[in-house]
């Protein structure tokens, strides 16, 4: 069984570029020439220089000392919230704005849902000096006004998607909408491992330096590149991704999904995709997808405007279906717990998309002697809203 | 019995096609705007089957599609109201819609059942056309069906090539690098596309659609190409004028 993306671009049954014409000769042109300008040394160069000195990479991995006492088994969190940014979602935007300037591209476009990553891209547009157009739902503009400030003192224009149910994914159509009315000089920054091949694949890639670096780091401290397993939340899914790239070929590492219930996976208010979903199409491809039975593409819900994506990405997909991934599904309830646990264990505020992987262990339960790497994928400063509401703090 | 879509185009004329989102204004309109559509002279119509996430459509259509699904529009209730269309209409019918819907419907039975029903062919955006010729072809054409595709000013001369080979109606040129309903007005680049494509000498004849809006548009396109499609132009007049002045709206485009 292969977890790579073959050369139609599908990871198994899912993925490929369910695109309308419009849109092929800017697909077309990414994907003839992705792998090449990546493995140019000159951008590998300069992609591991920023990550190094702007972003502020290797993020640590730390033996979180006290939640492994409490949970009885040894946990590493590997720490994107440290990145600059606060979260993973920067190592994916480096890595296109380079590959944008590569193919001679002057506009950037972006879709953000909470507006973490049009923060990240909003960022590494000022960083290049390039102009930077974000599209963000109506409802989470309003949702997520200090995002929203973030950008536009960043230089980026924050455009409200009005059309359908104005959150995540009427976003990024009006941003594939932008991109099929600007076809030359425009390179989209898709956030997550979704969109048409090669999206999937080029952000994973990018992401991947996280179980790069984990492989290396884990050596140091246990002796051994390989941990028991590594444990992601997964919304489209691009730190998940990037958490278990190397080591999707080790049987022996146990990959873990944990997915946003929402109020329930039956409650009719719920991002969990694996469950809720059927094979579909949705930004250009074919993925477990939240659906009417008519195919209508129903809007999910989740605390976590991270997480509330109503498909997933196709290797996520592949990893459901093939059994190769263990898939969770974790409630706002039991997410916002874990945070305030984290919180008062080891320090760290975490992100509420990621309060959801550290609710693991209410439904998995590990060895003493495991080691369990979780992605702690960003920080909780843009949730503390969210946060004083819950816990009336 | 030779296609209906292969029939017109053998016409000596240049078609009128217009493009309507299916259940808009009302659910129950589909039929009557069909009918009146075909007595005010339109060669041919592409019905709309409503998405939730039309990607390459513009606000207008977006918005008619927003409101028929909001109407209660499925895949079910429009083959329910198309029914009996064989009945009262001719001319070659075309559902245009995205491909989730169908795949759903499952891709074999939504093919049998536009053939039961009298539908000639199908317009899917976001099917690509490889993806089309190795898995879906030769269930399109066990139940007759043609499938439509589309080229733009950015598709190159060896791909349009290509699409020309796989199909058996029509090349759906679609006229600027746009969404549907963004341009009013044909330019320099517009009428360089024009002669570009009548220069390749398709097997296939083309007709041209987004950016058609009126006698000069129409005209415009029609020089080179058979025939011209009208949309997001038609929506806006059922949005501003209701379903019972279509033939006005068609008298004024030729």
């Amino acid at each position: 069984m292969s977890y790579q993306v073959n050369e139609k671009g599908y990871y198994g049954d899912f993925g490929g570029a369910y695109i309308p014409e419009m849109l092929y000769p800017n697909v077309e042109e990414l994907r003839t020439q992705y792998l090449d300008i990546m493995n140019d040394p000159s951008f590998k160069e300069e992609f591991d220089q920023l990550l190094k000195d702007y972003v502020g990479r290797p993020s640590p991995l730390y033996f979180a000392k006290r939640l492994s006492e409490k949970h009885n088994t040894k946990v590493y969190l590997k720490r994107e919230d440290l990145n600059h940014t606060g979260a993973h979602k920067v190592n994916n935007t480096i890595g296109q704005i380079l590959v944008a300037k590569k193919l001679g591209k002057n506009r950037i476009i972006a879709e953000t849902g909470a507006g973490q990553h049009g923060v990240a891209t909003a960022t590494v547009c000022a960083l290049m000096g390039i102009q930077c157009i974000v599209y963000m739902g109506e409802i989470d503009i309003k949702r997520q006004a200090p995002n929203v400030a973030r950008m536009k003192m960043l230089g980026a224009e924050v455009r409200p998607a009005k059309s359908g149910s104005r959150t995540l994914k009427d976003a990024t159509n009006e941003a594939i909408r932008d991109w099929i009315n600007n076809p030359v000089d425009t390179h989209y920054i898709i956030g997550s491992a979704i969109g048409p091949h090669p999206y999937p694949d080029m952000v994973t890639r990018f992401q991947s330096v996280i179980s790069e670096e984990i492989k290396w780091q884990l050596k140091e401290k246990e002796g051994r590149e390989h941990p028991d397993y590594v444990v992601a939340c997964i919304g489209g899914g691009s730190n998940a991704a990037g958490t278990y790239y190397h080591f999707l070929d080790e049987p022996k590492v146990g990959i873990i999904a944990v997915e946003a219930a929402g109020k329930g996976v039956d409650s009719g208010e719920s991002a969990a995709t694996s469950q809720l979903g059927k094979e579909g199409i949705i930004h250009g491809c074919k993925t477990l997808l939240m659906q009417t039975p008519d195919g209508q593409i129903t809007e999910p819900y989740s605390i976590s405007a991270g997480l509330d994506y109503p498909g997933v990405g196709p290797l996520h997909s592949h990893l459901y279906r093939s059994g190769r991934g263990e898939f969770y599904s974790v409630t706002d309830d039991d997410a916002m717990a874990a945070g305030l646990e984290l919180s008062q264990l080891e320090g760290i505020i975490p992100a509420i998309e990621t309060s959801h992987a550290l609710a693991i262990f209410n439904d998995k339960k590990f060895k003493p002697d495991d080691v369990v790497v979780i992605s702690l994928s960003g920080r909780g400063d843009k949730d503390l809203n969210t946060y004083i509401d819950y816990f009336k703090l | 019995m030779k296609n209906r879509i292969n029939q017109k185009l053998a016409e000596n004329k240049k078609l009128l096609s217009i493009y309507f989102t299916a259940g808009y204004p009302n659910l129950d309109d589909t039929v009557g705007v069909i009918q009146d559509l075909e007595k005010s002279g339109v060669d041919m119509i592409e019905i709309g089957l409503p998405f939730s996430d039309p990607l390459a459509d513009g606000p207008t259509i977006q918005e008619s599609s927003t409101a028929a699904l909001k109407n209660g529009m499925t895949t079910n209730v429009l083959f329910e109201q198309l029914q009996d269309i064989r009945k009262t209409v001719e001319i070659p019918l075309i559902i245009m819609g995205y491909f989730n819907p169908m795949m759903q419907y499952g891709i074999e039975a939504f093919c049998a059942k536009c053939q039961e029903i009298g539908i000639d062919g199908l317009i899917i955006p976001d099917l690509p056309v490889a993806e089309y010729h190795e898995h879906y072809q030769e269930t399109f054409e066990k139940y007759g069906l043609i499938n439509v595709f589309l080229i733009t000013p950015q598709t190159s001369d060896e791909r349009i090539r290509f699409i020309d080979d796989v199909s058996n109606g029509f090349i759906y040129m679609v006229s600027s690098a746009s969404t549907t309903g963004a341009k009013n007005t044909f330019g320099d680049v517009q009428q360089a596309y024009f002669e570009r494509i009548e220069s390749l000498q398709l097997k296939n004849p083309q007709i041209v659609g987004f950016g058609i809006s009126n006698n000069e548009t129409f005209t415009q396109a029609t020089q080179t190409a058979k025939g011209a499609i009208i949309g997001s132009a038609f929506i806006k007049h059922l949005t501003n004028e209701g379903i019972g002045t279509i033939e006005k709206f068609v008298k004024t485009i030729r």
